[in-house]
Order: C-alpha cells, then structure tokens, then sequence
C-alpha cells in the first residue's frame, strides 16, 4: 500500500504476516460519539450518503423517527431514538448513531473467507476492500454489532469506512466534521478516552450517575466509542449489546474447527493410503471366481 | 438577537421557550453544547413536546400550547415575589421608578380605552406621568402606588405556581424548578439567556409572548451582558435581512417606518418620529430618525430628492391600511386583487387555511411566483388527487413561473439571528433558465420604466426618477447593491463638532451611520447597515475567528450591525459607575475616558457614567420598559389569553369576561371568526412545527432530505394513541374546522396528557414539510388544518395553537 | 434385466444409479473444492474451481442443492439395502479385521456391508444438514431473513457437516480404490461373481438364484 497511513496490520484468510517494516510510528484514531450531546439531527447520516456517494431509497415512516429504517449497502450510519422513562419518572429520549464500531477484534475479518476483503489498517481502522469480496455473507454472521450489509446491487459487503480515505489524508470522517454540535468527534483514541472522562466528569454532576465510556473490552476494544448516561444499560440505547464479543459459535467456526477440519480429512486420506500400501489391494483371486462359479451352478442346478 | 450565537456559550442558564433549537437549529445549537460542556450551563426546555432539544436539557417542563404569557407571568411573580431581581440593574437600568398615568387601568382584563366594535385600543392613558419639566415623573423610593414596579407587581400576583400549572398544564414542581434555575441568574455574575423562534411568535398573541420573555430577562438584569440577551432565532436565510432591509408591508429599510395615508406632511412625518428625550441628559437615538430617513430617500433618488421637495417624500407611498400577508389573502380571497407577486415565498403552503388561500389565488387573472422551486403556489391550480383536490377547468389564473437562483448559485450577504451579515460566494452556476431575483427584479423595473417614458401614467416620478447607477443596468451586481446600502458620501461631510473638519470626503465610503446627515450629503439605503462596506472594503467577507478576550467577541469575523456591534445594550452589562457587573465576562468598561472593551460600546463612546445617560439609547426615556406604553396593540403589560381556538372556551383569569377570551385586539376577520372550531367537535390542541431533516418546503425537493424524512407524520401521545386505538405507523386522519389532512401517527412518550382546569387535554404535533411537489412521498399541506388570525402587531398568523380531532382511517 | 450377456458377471449397479453416482460425485467435487475454498484460507485456491472466490459463493449453492437434490434421488432406492441387520454389528465389530484385509472370520454380507450401510446414513443425514443449513447462511436468498444466531449456528453446523461428508468422501475413495473391482461396479455397472462370492456373499447368493434376485 503506498500510503503509510493505511498499512494494513490485518488481512481477512491471509495466513501470512501483514507487511510490517513501517509499523511502528502509526497511532490508534477513534470516534467519540457523545450521546449526551447528540440531538439525532442526522447530519451525519446526510454527510457519509455525501461524501460517499450513496442514495438510499426514499422509504417511509414506520410512525418513528427512525430513517432509513436500518443500516443499508447505501445507509451506513443510521440513527437510533428510542424514548425511555427512567425511575424518576422523567422521560429520555436516548438516541444512538450507530454504525460500525471498528473493532480491535473485528468479527467480520475473522469470519470472512476472501484474502484481502476485509483489513485492518495500523490506525485501527476495519475497512472492506469490495474488490476482494466475493458477497459469502460471513462477515454478517461474525459481526456483533450486526453492521454489515450486502448490496443488492453487486452482491458485495458494505459498511462503514470510517472515511479512512479521509483519515489517510489527514482528515476527519465526514460525519465528524458536519455534526453541528460536536457530538462526534476524531482524533487519537488515547486523547478521546481522556475527552470521554471529561464528559462522565460532567455527565455525573448532572445526575448520571452510572455515566461511563463505552469501548467493549469483549471485541478487544473500538474505534468508534460512545459515551452514555447509563453505561451501566447500553441496551437503552436501542439495544446496543451489553457484552459483544465475536461470538463462539463464529470463534469455532472460524478458529479451531479449521485447522482441526483439515488435519482430520488429510490424515483420513493418508491413512487409507498407508492402509492399501500395507495391506495391499484387495483382490479376488480365481479361487474367488472358480468357488462362486462352483456354488452358482449348484444352484442352478 | 441582542446578543449572538457563540456568545451563547457564556450563558449560565439556557432557557429553550418557544422554539426547539436543537431541531430548527442545529448549528447555533452548539453553542449550548458549549456552555453546559463548558461554562456548567444548565439547559431548561419548556415545550409542549419532549423535543430534541429537550433530549440533551437538564430540565424539561411541558406547557400547553399558546398558554406561554400565564408560565412566564408565573416566572415574573415568583422572582418578585421571592426577590429574585437584580436590584441594582432594575432600578437604575428600567422604568421602575417611573409614574404610570392616573387614568391607565386594567379590569377584567381589559385596558383602559377598549373600543369593542374596533377590537383595538384608544392608548393615550397608556402613558408616564409627566411633571412639570415635561420629563416623566419619576420615584426612586419604588413607593408611588403608580409607579411601574408597583403596577408590575400587583398585575402579576396573579400568576400564581397554581395558576400557571391550572392553565398551562406544567407540573407545579418542575414550573418552580424552573423559576429557580432562572432566579440563580439574578445575581450579577451569573447569566441567562432565552432562545425562542417561531414557537412564540406565531401565536395571536405572540409579540407579548415575546415580551414577557423580556420582561424576565430584564428583572434578572439579563439584557446587555455576555451569555444573556433574547434570543430570536431567525427561521431561515435570509429573514433577518429581510426584516432589516424593511420588507413588512409597513416598513422601510433599518426599521423606518412608511408614512401612513394621514401624514401627507413631511414635517409632521419627522416630527413624529424623533423622538426626544423622556428623561434629563438621555440619548433618545431616534432623534436622529432624519439622519437615517434623507440618506435612503437619497440612495433611492439621488439627485431628485432635495430638501425642496422634501427628499422626494412623496414619491413614498402612504398607507391607506394594512398591507401585512393576512390583510391582502383577505382581500385577494375578496376578489379586490389582479395580480400578485410571489417572490421567494410558498404561500398555498406558508399561510394559514389552505381551503382559503386556493380560493383566493383561483380569483387572480395572473399569478407570478419567482422560485428555485416548483413551488405548491405555483401548481395551486392543478389537481394533485387527495393531496389538493380542485378542478382546473374551473381556474382561470394565469400562473407564470419565473426559475430564479438559489443561495449557493449567487453571491451577496447573508444576516444570521445574530445580525451577522456574512458575505457568501457562488458555489454553483445556475441551472437552465434561472436568473438571480436582482437580475428578473432589474427586468421587470426597466421594463415599467420604459412603459412609463412612452406611454406615461398616473405618476411616473417614482419610477422614473429612481437613481440605477448600476454598471450593468440589466443586473445590479451584489456588491454595488451592498456599498449602495451601506453608503456614501455625496459632498464631503464634515465634523459636528468642527465644521472645518471634513471626516468623509464626497465619493467615499461611510464608515458608520455616525456620519449620516439630513442635508442629503450622505447617501445610505439601510442605515443599520451602515459601515459594512467601508472604505476599508467589505467588512461582510472578513473571516477571521480570532477572539483575543476568550468571550466570544470575534469581531473580525464578518460585520454585525449596527455598528459592528456584537451584543445590544452592552453598557447594561456594567453598573452605574461604569465597572463590569461580571468583570470575568467583560464586554465594555468605562476606563475615566471613554468607553471600551471586547465589545463596540452600544452608547455614546466618551459618556461619563455620572451623567446618568441610560444604556437603552434608543427609548427616549434611556432604560427598558416593563411598561409598554403604547408600544404593544394589546397593553402595555402582556396578559394571558386563550388561543384563538382554546380547549377551554373561556379565559381561566377571566372566567365571566367573553371579550378576553382571546387577544382583544388580535388580526381577524368576520369570515374567519367564523371558522373558527369548538373544543366540543375538536378537543386536541394541535402545534404545527419543523423538523431538523427539512427546511420548510424546501427540501423536499431534495433526496437527501427526503432519505432521512421521507413522508409526512403527525405525533400524537402514547395515552391519546390508545383511546383512539392507534398504533404507530397507522394512518389517522386530523381534522379540524378548515380541512383535513391524513398521515402516519408517530405514537410517542414525548407527548403528554396535560390537565388544564382539571380536565385532560391532548396535544397533536404536526410537522408542515409536506406538500404535493418534491422527491419526498407526497403528502397534505399542514396549513389546511390552521386558521386565519394574527397577532395583533405583527399579524403573524396562530400556527402553533389550534384545535383538532384525530381519528383512525 | 442384465444389459450384458457374460455369465461370469453379476450387475450390481443399473445405468441410471450409475449415472446419478457420478453425478454427484462431479457436484459434490464442485462442492467441496469450493466450500474448502471458502473454510480454509490455505485452500482458497480451490476457488478457482469454479471460477474464483466470487464465483465461487454465487455457484456453490447451486450446486449443493442439485447435488443435495440428486443424491436425494440416487439414495432413496438404497434405502432398503441398507438397513442394518444382526450381523452387520458382528462386522463392526470385527472393524480391524476388515481393515488388515482379513475377511475369513466376516459374517456373510449382503448387498453393502455394515460399513457401507454406515457411511450411506452419514451422508444422508451429512446433505440433509448441508441442504438445509446451506439455505439458512444463502445470503442472497434467506440469510438476511433469520435471526444472526441462526445463521452463525448454521454455518458452524454446515461447515462441520460438510467436514464429516468429506471424511465419509475420502473413506469412500480410499475403500474403493482398495477393493478392486468395486471401481468397474460403478463404471460398468457389474462385478464378476468372485468379487461378488468374496465380498458380498449374501448378495451372491440372493443373485444366483434362478429368479434373479429381482
């Protein structure tokens, strides 16, 4: 890659080291998406279908505020209101951007079968390089955060960049520099988690007491973190998982059971190899032929 | 504004009243984030639905839609009442001293001089005391029975915590929570500042609204300091310019006023309008109202408007009555009108009652609207199935379509709610046929020039003798329009003070309205907007965001008028002696010798304070006014009244007085009256409203848009849902004495039952981005359902309270 | 009846069994190769099969389900002769002899010995999962219709049975590779009858009786 800063630290079914001689300097990047300063404007929505060329359907209102409806090939942000009545008694109307989270242990690219369709970058950005992806769908199942999407259009796996052809270049992702209210924002991911505590800092002055950084410890940690006024209750938040991790199943699936598969079936065939060349085939002799064509006249009689 | 928006940030307390920021203005909304991330702000949004911008508040309180004066009457009383007012600022900085006239009165609430067949007030009793110097009788001691403080307090005891939660429907707990955060304020290192729009003025009685808003604001000694201020948030690009540039049927440009039909004299004109000073040693600006008024009739007719023909005073037209939207509909719908120009303006969709505005335009023979857009005005003739059902065959109004640019595809300035004019470049070429509105204006005016130079007519004066200095006559271009409003000098100009002194020489630039003169030496066709363009150049295109004193105050970013002043009032941020009430938020200070700071000083720049010249130097009497005097149509203290369409049918403080009903003095007509509905066969309280993913009519054109918010809704409550056995997504059909409009129900949390006079009332949120035109899934115009009233100053129609019914389709 | 005329050979497979083995065989290497492909990154060159990694995931159920659907075929009139007798579980038992080759001490076998009968459920029940899970991870299709724990636990499951059919596969190869003869029966369609006394003698025996076995 001629652009240092999208080396590529992890490669999707590539068995071999990534290239390395340069990593060393590159920082983690990350987006801070504060809850509690987001107003669910949907600016950002509007900038990623911008600067990434995309146009979703024009859909149509399911009696929620909710549109798109979903996270789409063309919609890779959405956001999320859900209203909540707290045990005070006062009502929130807690609303989540939600989009990929750019795992440190991205699910997608352990699940997905395509050499080079899903890498992650130094920076720690999860990016899907469409030219690669064959449309298997792998990476829907491995992802906790059910992101990905396949395009009905060309079959392929889309989702969120996190604008890394803007961050190469030293920009923020377009969502980050169209929020009106700063309730995004991008930068290293060391420098965001001590913003973040200013945030919880503040969020516990008002009365949050359970306010608190949200980065999955379960993926390894994202790259897309939230602060919430329950952190103690992602689920609020329109069902953010409270514990995500790449799933078992998927970890079997895409760990253990291959090398284990494959060992199986080849042991199998050199056994059987072994087995002939030991035994020796297995041959009916013309004592075989003359004792059965002995017993058939028999009875035929 | 009388401050603006990164000043916001300052504020200790936001109050969100009448207006939903977050949502209709999600841009300066930041700087709320700001001050609660930090400056520890507290955010309160009192709204009558749990809104976006109540999603990030510390504090939300519901109100009933149209009941805003009965909570901010309540506010009012509980900060006298628990003397939560900044004793020093009131009384040196508003009339609280000042004698109210013996015959002023207020009964049943009614003001004195009432005449009921007019529906308006006589307001000569509405007036101070004067003594015998012919100042306004004045006692400092607050102990006169008539002075205003007095009169303030007596009218609002009534507004008691249980009145205001009886009429309004605001939990009595969360009103007083309010009242606290707000009271905190009264102290003179802390601020509050109130952020209101369309949510309060579009109401009948809207302007008092507003008001009382003030009224709060000035007991806090909010007016004039950083992080204070009222705060209109202007609605789109370009209505603060439109209002400053004088395009109200009333005004002219920078707040002068057209002369009505009975001031055909000049003299009387001017006389009426500079106003001398009320109080010894005050500013009273206005006397400087010919300054202003001789410089514009010489940017409009240069040569022609000479002091022997009265500055060319009657070329103006005098008015005859009003002009305001609802008065010409009205007559339109009369069948009085030919022709109408629509320029920039959507009106089948923008005004009230669509049933009537469609009759209206169907009796025009010609219809021009001047548009980026197809607009539904202009389609108003053609038949869209349900969503606007008429028989073209029976419309005869020929309708002509004038393609016009948008903002990205032309150049000029825009005034933000802060009174930023910003200048802004082209970003795109027009499309196909469209021209700039100066280009078709250019057009249209030469045109009727050279039909008068051959054919003649009636007068032609006006029109011929107009100045059109312009280097290409065909199309003004943006920057000699903006130099043309800033202004010039026509022969040097020269000092007061030292007449040899010339300060501008003829041919320059102005640079400020200080050098304005009545000898038509000066030409300005705005004087609010005099100095954007300078010699300097133009001030509008400066973009440098440095802010030396950490408060905001980038004052070389673009230019604020008047002057280039940031925050109106600014000397009221300092006590009598001059020294800053809050010196950690200083915006201008007397330092023995002049006047100054981070702010331009809103007063005269080498005033000693111990001369006692007010900061509000454009009242005459140099200090704020809780009393009105006959500012205001309906008295000189707001008062509550009902909606136009109430649930109640009466007024709770005034039960037995039918004529108080509703605003006494509020815009209607008898048709209209009589469409009014009754709670009996609509008992919802419906609230028309914007939503952040659409700008009015607009963007439903757009895919983007249209994408995020792709088809009409109405919100209704989670209790109203159920009895009506709807559920979201469901189509309901809302209906209400004008018309009805059918939509997806958005069943939601955020609206509440409120109790009003002990019984339930529901409120009906209805969004108005939808129309028949667009990329957006078509959809019924909201203003079916509104009615035809005012307020009564403004003539702003009441949008945001009427009556409905729901029901399932 | 028989299509030849030796009377030293037995049939042992007719033309349209025959027929659909082998087409299943050449679906199931479609298959395999590039499901492989798709499980293992060191085999991702199977792709190529079929035309690369794209081609690959858009055949690859097609294929499944016309291998699913004629191995349907071909093995439901096997049903019968493999249901497992009495003396299959002496020759299960008897598994190491049959490996080293020493058939004296086997019970007699009918048509399909013990371990033929076992492999021929594991693969019935093997494309049953596979069909069935197969639809459940087809992206195109029905993925995105099921629940993401679904579609994980299918293609858990659809990779391990496709990982037991293939075991079955090889096992299936090798056996027949070692017992000569068993090759000609699938591609001739018939045994000699030595091969038939020697391996399958029941069988032999139900086919030299004058009625033909049928």
């Amino acid at each position: 890659m001629p652009l240092q800063s999208l080396d590529i630290v992890r490669r999707s079914a590539t068995t071999t080291p990534s290239p390395m001689a340069r990593a060393a300097a590159e920082v983690a990047v990350a987006k801070l998406i504060d809850t509690s300063k987001c107003i669910g404007c949907k600016a950002c929505q509007t900038a990623c279908m911008e600067w990434n060329d995309l146009r979703d359907e024009v859909g149509s209102c399911a009696g929620t505020y909710d549109n798109p409806r979903d996270l789409t090939d063309q919609s890779w942000t959405v956001m999320r209101f859900s209203e909540y009545e707290n045990p005070k008694g006062d009502l929130e109307w807690l609303i989540r951007k939600d989009g990929c989270m750019h795992c440190a242990d991205p699910g997608c690219l352990k699940a997905c079968p395509s050499p080079g369709a899903i890498v992650q970058y130094a920076n720690g950005i999860v990016d899907f390089h469409e030219e690669h992806c064959i449309g298997c769908g792998y990476c829907v199942a491995g992802c906790p955060f059910d992101v990905p999407r396949i395009s009905k259009k060309d079959g392929k796996a889309y989702k969120c960049t996190l604008c890394s052809d803007r961050v190469a270049v030293g920009l923020e992702p377009a969502c980050v520099k169209t929020c009106p209210t700063g309730a995004i924002t991008f930068g290293t991911k060391e420098q965001l988690q001590h913003d973040a505590a200013e945030r919880i800092v503040d969020l516990k002055s008002r009365g949050y007491e359970q306010a608190g950084l949200y980065d999955p410890a379960g993926v390894g940690g994202t790259h897309v973190m939230y602060v919430l006024h329950h952190a103690d209750q992602p689920a609020l938040y329109s069902g953010l998982p409270v514990a995500p991790r790449v799933s078992p199943v998927v970890r079997l699936w895409k760990g253990a059971a291959k090398p284990l598969a494959l060992g199986a079936i080849a042991l199998a065939a050199i056994a059987g190899l072994l087995n002939y060349v030991r035994v020796g085939a297995k041959e009916v002799d013309p004592a075989d032929e003359a004792a059965a064509e002995r017993e058939k006249e028999k009875a035929h009689g | 504004m009388t401050n603006h928006w990164v000043d916001i940030k300052n504020a200790d307390v936001v109050l969100i009243m009448g207006g939903n920021a977050a949502e209709a203005h999600p841009c300066g909304f930041k700087w709320v984030v700001e001050a609660k991330a930090h400056n520890q702000a507290k955010l309160i949004v009192v709204d009558p639905r749990f809104t976006r911008s109540a999603s990030v508040a510390d504090l939300y309180c519901p109100i009933r839609p149209g009941s805003d004066i009965a909570f901010l009457g309540g506010v009012i009383n509980y900060l006298l009442a628990n003397e939560a007012i900044h004793r020093e600022y009131v009384t040196n900085y508003t009339d609280f001293s000042f004698v109210v006239r013996e015959d002023f009165a207020f009964k049943d609430g009614l003001y004195s001089g009432y005449d009921e067949a007019k529906h308006s007030y006589d307001k000569s009793s509405w007036e101070y005391e004067r003594g015998k110097d012919g100042y306004v009788v004045s006692d400092p001691t607050l102990a006169h029975p008539r002075c205003v403080y007095n009169l303030l307090k007596a009218h609002y005891a009534r507004y008691t915590p249980e009145m205001v939660e009886r009429v309004c429907g605001s939990p009595k707990d969360k009103f007083l929570e309010v009242c606290k955060h707000l009271a905190s304020t009264a102290t003179p290192t802390r601020a509050a500042t109130i952020m209101y729009a369309l949510g309060w003025t579009q109401h009948s009685t809207g302007s008092q609204i507003i008001r009382t808003g003030a009224m709060v604001q000035l007991l806090l000694g909010n007016i004039g300091i950083a992080g204070g201020g009222m705060n209109a948030l202007r609605g789109h690009s370009n209505i603060q310019g439109l209002t400053d540039l004088g395009l109200m049927a009333n005004l002219l440009p920078g707040y002068l006023t057209l002369p009505k039909d009975s001031e055909q004299d000049y003299g009387a004109y001017i006389e009426s309008r500079t106003q001398k000073p009320l109080r010894p040693n005050q500013m009273s600006y206005w006397q400087n109202y010919p300054r202003f008024h001789v410089s514009l009739m010489k940017a409009w007719y240069g040569a022609a408007a000479t002091a022997e023909n009265h500055w060319a005073y009657d070329f103006l037209p005098k008015l005859d009555k009003g002009y305001d939207m609802l008065a010409v509909f009205d007559r339109m719908f009369d069948g009085q009108l030919n022709g109408y120009f629509c320029q920039g303006f959507n009106p089948l969709a923008a005004a009230p009652n669509k049933a009537k505005m469609t009759a209206a335009f169907s009796k025009l023979k010609y219809l021009v609207v001047m548009d980026p857009l197809a607009t539904e005005t202009s389609e108003f003739w053609k038949n869209h199935g349900e969503f606007h059902d008429v028989d073209a065959a029976q419309i005869d109004t020929e309708v002509i379509r004038l393609p016009t640019t948008c903002f990205a595809e032309e150049e000029g300035a825009l005034v933000s709610s802060g009174r930023w004019l910003q200048w802004h470049w082209k970003g795109a070429e027009p499309p196909g046929e469209a021209r700039t509105d100066i280009a078709i204006i250019a057009g249209i005016y030469r045109r009727l020039r050279k039909l008068y130079e051959t054919e003649g007519g009636a007068y032609p004066d006006p029109i011929l003798k107009m100045t059109w200095p312009y280097a290409r006559a065909e199309e003004p271009s943006p920057e000699e329009i903006a130099r043309e409003y800033s202004g010039k000098a026509l022969a040097d100009v020269a000092d007061p003070k030292d007449p040899k002194v010339v300060v501008r020489k003829a041919g320059e630039q102005l640079a400020g309205f200080a050098e304005l003169r009545d000898d038509g030496s000066t030409a300005s066709g705005c004087w609010i907007f005099a100095g954007c363009w300078s010699e300097a150049g133009n001030l509008m295109a400066r973009r440098d965001n440095s802010d030396p004193t950490g408060i905001g105050q980038t004052r070389n970013w673009a230019w604020a008028w008047p002057a280039n002043r940031r925050v109106l009032y600014n000397r009221a941020s300092c006590d009598p002696a001059g020294k800053p009430f809050n010196p950690a938020r200083k915006l201008v200070a007397w330092n023995g010798k002049a006047w100054a700071g981070a702010d331009v000083p809103d007063f005269k720049a080498d005033e000693d304070p111990a001369g006692g010249m007010g900061p509000f130097i454009m009242n005459p009497e140099g200090v704020a006014r809780f009393f009105a005097r006959g500012a205001m149509a309906e008295g000189p203290f707001p008062e509550h009244y009902e909606p136009f369409e109430s649930p109640l049918g009466y007024n709770p403080l005034h039960p037995k007085e039918p004529r108080v009903v509703a605003s006494p003095a509020a815009r209607i007509f008898k048709k209209d009256r009589e469409a009014l509905g009754k709670a009996d066969a609509f008992p919802c309280v419906a609230t028309t409203y914007r939503l952040t993913e659409h700008f009015h009519y607009w963007t439903k054109h757009v895919r983007l848009n249209a994408i995020v918010q792709p088809e009409q809704f109405v919100e209704i409550g989670e209790v109203h849902a159920k009895e009506l056995g709807v559920r979201a997504g469901d189509r309901v059909k809302v209906s209400s004495n004008r018309g009805s409009i059918r939509a997806v129900a958005v069943v939601t949390k955020r609206i509440k039952p409120l109790t009003i006079e002990g019984k339930p009332v529901h409120t009906v949120g209805i969004p108005i981005h939808w129309g028949f035109k667009g990329v957006a899934k078509p959809g019924f115009i909201a203003n079916t359902l509104t009615p035809f009233v005012g307020d009564g100053n403004t003539q702003t129609p009441e949008f945001k309270a009427f009556l409905v019914k729901v029901e399932r389709v | 009846m028989a299509e030849h005329d030796r009377p030293d050979l037995i049939e042992r497979h007719g033309r349209q069994e025959r027929l659909q083995h082998w087409v299943v065989a050449l679906l199931f290497l479609l298959a395999a190769a590039s499901g492989m492909a798709l499980f293992h990154p060191a085999l991702f060159w199977l792709a190529a099969v079929l035309g690369g990694g794209t081609w690959s995931v858009i055949l690859h159920p097609f294929v499944g389900l016309a291998m699913a659907l004629v191995f349907a075929r071909f093995a439901a009139p096997q049903w019968g002769d493999n249901r497992l007798l009495p003396n299959d579980r002496v020759w299960l038992e008897r598994l190491r002899e049959v490996i080293e080759g020493r058939d004296e001490h086997l019970p007699e076998v009918g048509k399909y010995n013990a371990g033929q009968k076992v492999l021929y459920f594991v693969m019935v029940a093997c494309v049953a999962v596979l069909a069935l899970t197969g639809l459940a991870i087809w992206r195109r299709y029905f993925a995105g219709g099921l629940p993401v724990g679904v579609v994980r636990a299918a293609a858990l499951l659809h990779a391990l049975a496709a990982f037991v059919l293939v075991l079955g596969a090889v096992v299936h190869v090798a056996a027949a590779l070692w017992v000569k003869g068993a090759v000609g029966a699938m591609t001739r369609g018939t045994v000699t009858i030595g091969w038939a006394w020697k391996h399958h003698r029941a069988w032999f025996r139900q086919m030299i009786r004058p009625t033909g076995g049928r």
